[in-house]
């Protein structure tokens, strides 16, 4: 592929919540191994459109640049990505920058995620510790097998590509989304978090609970840790059941 | 909830997030401060493990070990008791940690498993798969909202802390904080607070943290007063890839699997280094250090690379940067080895690592200098006295800091896998040393309301100030320019020419920021002001750093001037009329040198004074000896 000369981009703007967005066009010179992120730190400083005006900064949020810390998820040629982790070499031009759509927009490119933080605390994604102190004992043992399956759901960095991805969550839905989900099956396949076990399949079986999955499948194709979200939302399925007819024989 | 005495903390990476549970525990209301949702904090970076003797590899590895291996590491320059203190309680902590559900990689016993770790001789190094520091944040994050949940909790996330309210006693009385959405100005009282806004990396440009890591909520505590320790000392990793945004950390396991440094023989070679022969490379560190070749230690590396590429001009293609090259292993080999690390060069770089020798650089890594925090000694046990009120407090009385912002523990090197235990250490002490000091308070203290309307006067003038300043000068200019004298004159190899140059060349920059204009005039979500505000205050600690760094006349751990270098004499032990003229000279430097640095802000500039440090645990009787 031929060097471009420079990099086009086209990013979709709004100055708060409650405007109209609307797209701006930007250039910069190429560079080898730039990324989106990197791409908006050199804007910010030569924050000029490419009808030659000046405007204020693109803004956007980002912290470890690393793809670990989960803030700069925004939808790069409308795929939900990591800003970060997306390189400008080898993608196609115009380069399209929008926010991701199922959440409120603060800024242009930055977005409000604090649903999926208040849907951990539904789903009491926690192990309920007697206190922070020492008490001079580890956890349970935990076969090597089953942390190894545990780790691939702890690493998930509340991005929120998964729900960006996913028919059934939006912004007029209750639906709680593939992510919180995939932590009620973390927590509950831990020796001392399945103890809250019950509380957390409940939370799931009401309005807005895993019933809503429309077994659409993208989440599990977007999300940048590869974490079986399907496979959690399946076993969970299960769970619920179990739990449904428990409850049915304990009333 | 209104008026119970409460504690508020900045900052949620590990050392924010533990004393906040600590301080909820106690019973005290937290009100907890982040520039975003505290899950995505720095702390979340770290790969390789945090360190606690638990000997489960039947190694007869002990506490003790781990003590000497933290105060040698450290070059002495740590306070000896608290050391004591969080090695002893180590154990204890990743027990609670595994409690809480971390995803600690297993022995086939199912228990927890550790791993070899630089600097150290014992599997003394828990971890999680590669994303250690994100498991430890997300379990104590858990924990935290749980906290919430309940009630005891209170979380200002997207909030920025921008100065303490001091009442006319100099006593913190709560902060003022800056809602980044709406850029709303805010005072908000509190009986202590707890500062752990994190490592300080920013000020030299781009380093391997994160954007949270500027320092510029520590330099503004200390422009208020707050005293700030062994501001020198800073950390180089010797291999980072290079990024436009970011210099991403390639581990030492590159090294240690055989990888091989070079350079082009030509300055400036800019051929493809595929078709570069054999012999027309300079593997200087081999060359160099044939018995440790290119596994010498970090800092060793770190001085050798910018030898060869700062002072004999051969960095690839005539820029800052050294090959890593692994491409002599089988692609089966490397990918069982190093497959995530190099995966993730490869998603950084676009390059493939497997066949094409890596481009990396020093870089800027950890602060072990941070705000000054002192601790009561326990004299029976001669480790930090449990829940003393004095622990992790700062000059400022009322104010405390934990984790990577203050000066503790690490003195002037950090051993690896010891950040995460000392930030999640210091901020369980720190929590218990604000609830002791609370304790017994039934309600708030009053406090004129003309304290805080006079702090939030100001903060919000300084902001009108920036919005109104129409000057010539752009901040992130600034920053770059701030970055590119502390990569060049304070970095892993210092001389003192260079570090007057610095201090000139930040002064100047101080002035120049005077002149500032920037390009969002608006008040919603304005990350240009905020940025331009943390920028000024990066300015302002590099001139503490790089005076600091001018003023101690030696070498001693990351802190390296070659005219001060005490060589030991070659193939000379201990007994040898040779070596003991060398450690009596040693010793008698540590008499002029074995100090903490402290800065004071002043008028005129930083102001730089010495204090003795407690060496009751391990007095220092030999030099370090890696030999
Ligand atoms: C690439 C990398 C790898 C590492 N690997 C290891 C390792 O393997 N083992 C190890 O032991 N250590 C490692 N470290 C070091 C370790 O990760 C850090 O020292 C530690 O995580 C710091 O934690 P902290 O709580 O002090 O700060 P952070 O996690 O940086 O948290 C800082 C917090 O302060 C907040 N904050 C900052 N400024 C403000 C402000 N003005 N207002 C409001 N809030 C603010 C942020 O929002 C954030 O919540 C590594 C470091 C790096 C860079
Ligand atoms: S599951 Fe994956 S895509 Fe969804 S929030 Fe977590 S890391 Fe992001």
């Amino acid at each position: 592929m031929a060097t471009p000369q420079e990099f086009l981009f086209r990013i979709k703007r709004q100055d708060s919540p409650d405007t109209a967005p609307y797209w701006e066009q930007f250039r910069m010179p190429y560079a080898p191994g730039h990324n989106v992120v990197s791409a908006l730190m050199y804007l910010r400083e030569h924050p000029v459109n490419s009808a030659g005006n000046k405007v204020a900064p693109v803004v956007w949020e980002c912290n470890c640049m690393e793809e670990v810390c989960g803030a700069c998820a925004m939808l790069v040629n409308g795929v939900p990505r990591q800003a970060c982790a997306a390189l400008l070499d080898g993608l196609p031009q115009p380069i399209v920058l929008e926010p991701l759509s199922k959440f409120r927009v603060v800024r242009d490119l930055q977005i409000d995620r604090s649903r999926m933080f208040e849907a951990l605390k539904k789903v009491k994604a926690w192990i309920r510790l007697d206190h922070g102190g020492d008490i001079h004992r580890h956890a349970p043992l935990i076969s090597p097998d089953e942390q190894d399956a545990r780790y691939l759901f702890s690493r998930c960095m509340t991005c929120g590509c998964c729900m960006e991805a996913c028919p059934q969550f939006h912004q007029n839905s209750t639906f709680i989304g593939p992510a919180p989900l995939a932590q009620v099956r973390l927590h509950n396949s831990h020796p001392t978090g399945a103890y809250d076990k019950e509380e957390r399949l409940h939370a799931i079986m009401g309005e807005g609970g895993i019933t809503d999955c429309g077994n659409a499948q993208n989440c599990v194709q977007v999300c940048p840790k590869e974490i079986p979200l399907t496979t959690a939302i399946g076993e969970l399925g299960r769970q619920t059941t179990a739990q449904w007819l428990r409850d049915l024989f304990a009333r | 909830m209104a008026d119970k005495p409460n504690v508020i903390v900045v900052g949620g990476g590990l050392g924010g997030l533990w004393a906040t549970m600590r301080v909820a525990e106690a019973g005290f209301p937290v009100d907890l401060f982040s520039l975003f949702p505290v899950k995505r904090s720095h702390s979340c970076c770290a790969q390789g493990g945090i360190n606690a003797c638990l000997d489960v590899k039947g190694e007869h590895d002990t506490v003790w070990q781990h003590i000497v291996d933290t105060i040698k590491g450290g070059d002495y320059l740590a306070e000896q008791p608290p050391i004591r203190s969080m090695c002893e309680q180590a154990p204890g902590l990743i027990r609670t940690y595994d409690r809480m559900g971390v995803t600690f990689s297993r022995t086939p016993e199912g228990g927890m498993d550790q791993r070899l770790f630089g600097g150290v001789k014992k599997r003394r190094t828990a971890f999680a798969g590669a994303t250690t520091g994100q498991q430890l944040l997300y379990a104590i994050d858990e924990q935290v909202r749980r906290h919430e949940d309940e009630g005891r909790v209170r979380k200002y996330e997207g909030w920025e802390f921008l100065s303490a309210v001091l009442d006319s006693e100099g006593v913190c009385r709560g902060v003022c904080a800056m809602d980044l959405e709406t850029m709303e100005v805010r005072t908000f009282q509190a009986e202590a607070v707890i500062v752990a806004t994190g490592g300080m990396g920013l000020m030299w440009g781009r380093s391997t943290m994160s954007t949270n890591s500027t320092g510029a909520a520590a330099s503004r505590l200390y422009q208020q007063g707050c005293q700030f320790g062994n501001p020198e000392f800073a950390q180089f990793h010797p291999t980072a890839m290079l990024g436009h945004d970011k210099l991403r950390l390639m581990s030492e396991a590159c090294r240690g699997e055989g990888g091989r440094i070079w350079v082009p023989r030509e300055p400036g070679d800019k051929r493809d280094p595929l078709s570069i022969p054999e012999k027309e490379r300079f593997y200087f560190l081999e060359e160099w250090y044939p018995t440790y070749g290119n596994t010498v230690p970090r800092d060793v590396a770190s001085r050798a690379i910018f030898r060869a590429v700062r002072h004999m001009g051969l960095g690839v293609g005539g820029e800052n940067t050294v090959f890593l090259d692994l491409t002599h292993h089988t692609r089966k080999f490397l990918e069982q080895r190093l497959g995530g690390i190099l995966d993730m060069y490869q998603t950084f770089s676009g390059e493939d690592p497997y066949t094409r020798p890596m481009k990396v650089y020093p870089s800027m890594h950890y602060t072990m200098g941070g705000l000054l925090v002192g601790y009561e000694k326990d004299d029976a046990t001669g480790a930090m006295k449990e829940g003393s009120a004095r622990n992790h407090a700062t000059s400022i009385p009322g104010l405390y800091a934990c984790g990577e912002c203050d000066n503790a523990y690490h003195g002037a090197n950090r051993l690896g896998a010891n950040s995460l235990l000392s930030a999640s250490f210091s901020g369980r002490v720190a929590g218990e040393a604000a609830a002791t000091f609370l304790k017994g308070k039934k309600t708030r203290s009053e406090v004129p309301t003309s304290t805080f309307e006079a702090e939030q006067a100001r903060q919000v003038k300084l902001n009108e100030k920036l919005l109104t300043s129409r000057g010539k000068e752009n901040p992130f200019a600034l920053h770059r320019e701030l970055g590119e004298i502390m990569q060049e004159r304070v970095f892993v190899e210092r001389n003192n020419e260079d570090l007057d140059k610095a201090v000139d060349g930040i002064r100047k920059l101080r002035e120049r920021f005077n002149d500032v204009s920037l390009d969002d005039l608006g008040m919603r979500a304005n990350q240009s002001l905020s940025w331009a505000r943390q920028i000024h205050d990066m300015i302002v600690l590099a001139e503490v750093i790089a005076k600091a760094a001018r003023m101690r006349d030696e070498c001693r751990g990351s802190h390296y001037k070659a005219e001060f270098e005490l060589k030991v004499p070659e193939g000379k032990f201990a007994g040898s009329p040779e070596y003991e003229e060398y450690r009596a000279r040693w010793k008698s430097n540590n008499e002029t040198w074995l100090k903490t640095t402290v800065a004071t802000n002043t008028p005129d500039g930083p102001s730089i004074e010495y204090k003795p440090i407690d060496i009751s645990v391990l007095p220092p009787e030999a030099p370090r000896d890696y030999r």
